[in-house]
């Protein structure tokens, strides 16, 4: 596949760097990623992929855009309140770059669409806002041996890390369960600020471009924590001995995926 | 004896337990956080019977919900 003189132009200051050039450009261009949930995170991550040139991009998410997104969720605007939120985030990638073929799921991911949803997409990121569905793209993607970003937000601080098939801890290493219900706040009871979004939705972008061109190094075996007030990036380290996690270890007891209840966080537009 | 806590040197009394460590450290949720010590992890049930050594690293890992 030949470049075209209008993507030279747009993906000129990627084919400049060196640990891109015109091959990852064209990395980017065979990508595909899936983005679950197109809210706070997910909508700053699919744009800078868009942007980026990645191919394909599939956006799963059931809500519709309400006016109380809009702080956060760039890729939504005031018109498009109302508008499935797939359908708004379709809209935007398509005028931002014509590059781009947009797949949209109109689903919340549950244990028996999750698989089928992922198994085409090289990379995932996890946009949503509630741990049964965290815990469920974590073992889904430590079950189809898929490479996924975790992250999550509230108030001031964020966290992400980077889960690859055989290359570190997954998320169940570290939290072993979800919380029960209202155990721990959600963005809907805390807050958020808008930002916060913007920043972690973008690192994640980041890995995922990352690890399409197979450069640098990922946040495997790390947890990245954010406090916006202290303005402080902590990279911790995690343990690396993990074999008895009960769904990437080494004898799992986790072999079937799970539907965790619904945490608080289904209200409308969260 | 001094310990890192959270990537911040502490001085702290001798035979602190995590389970007194958490709670001097505010934690929002205790019974909800991840603790580790020197990289490896501390069961939540074994807070109480775990006492810290000087020289010791412990993070907490919170649960982070949020993202819509």
């Amino acid at each position: 596949m030949a470049f075209t003189n209008e993507q030279i132009e747009r993906y000129s200051r990627h084919i400049i760097l060196k640990e891109v050039g015109a091959k990852g450009q064209k990395k980017l261009l065979n990508a595909s990623v899936l983005i679950i949930g197109a809210g706070g995170l997910g909508a700053p991550a699919a744009m800078y992929l868009a942007a980026a040139g990645v191919g394909t991009i599939g956006i799963a998410d059931a809500d519709e855009v309400d006016l109380s997104n809009l702080q956060r969720q760039i890729i939504h605007a005031t018109k498009d309140v109302g508008k499935a939120k797939v359908l708004s985030a379709k809209e935007t990638i398509e005028e931002m770059n014509p590059d781009v073929t947009v797949n949209t799921y109109r689903t919340f991911v549950t244990s028996e669409n999750i698989m089928d949803l992922i198994k085409d997409y090289d990379f995932i990121i996890d946009g949503t806002d509630n741990f049964p569905a965290k815990f469920l793209i974590n073992d889904a993607c430590v079950m189809a041996k898929k490479p996924f970003s975790h992250a999550g937000i509230i108030r001031f601080q964020g966290q992400l890390m980077t889960y690859v098939p055989g290359e570190g801890p997954c998320y169940r290493c570290v939290f072993k369960n979800p919380p029960p219900k209202d155990a721990v706040p959600t963005c809907k009871q805390a807050g958020v600020i808008g930002a916060m979004g913007g920043v972690i939705g973008s690192l994640q972008a980041m890995e995922a471009v990352k690890y399409i061109l197979g450069v640098g190094q990922l946040l495997t075996g790390y947890l990245l924590t954010y406090d916006a007030l202290k303005m402080e990036f902590r990279k911790v380290k995690l343990p690396t001995k993990t074999d008895d996690c009960e769904v990437c270890g080494a004898n799992p007891t986790i072999t079937e995926l799970i539907d965790y209840e619904q945490a608080e966080c289904d209200g409308v537009g969260l | 004896m001094l310990i890192t806590v959270a990537g911040v040197k502490k001085e702290v009394k001798d035979d602190l337990t995590v389970a007194q460590l958490v709670i001097d450290e505010k934690v929002e949720t205790p019974q909800y956080v991840t603790v580790t010590i020197n990289d490896e992890f501390v069961e939540s049930r074994d807070f109480k019977n775990t006492v810290l050594k000087d020289g010791d690293t412990v993070e907490f890992l919170y649960f982070m919900g949020g993202g819509q």
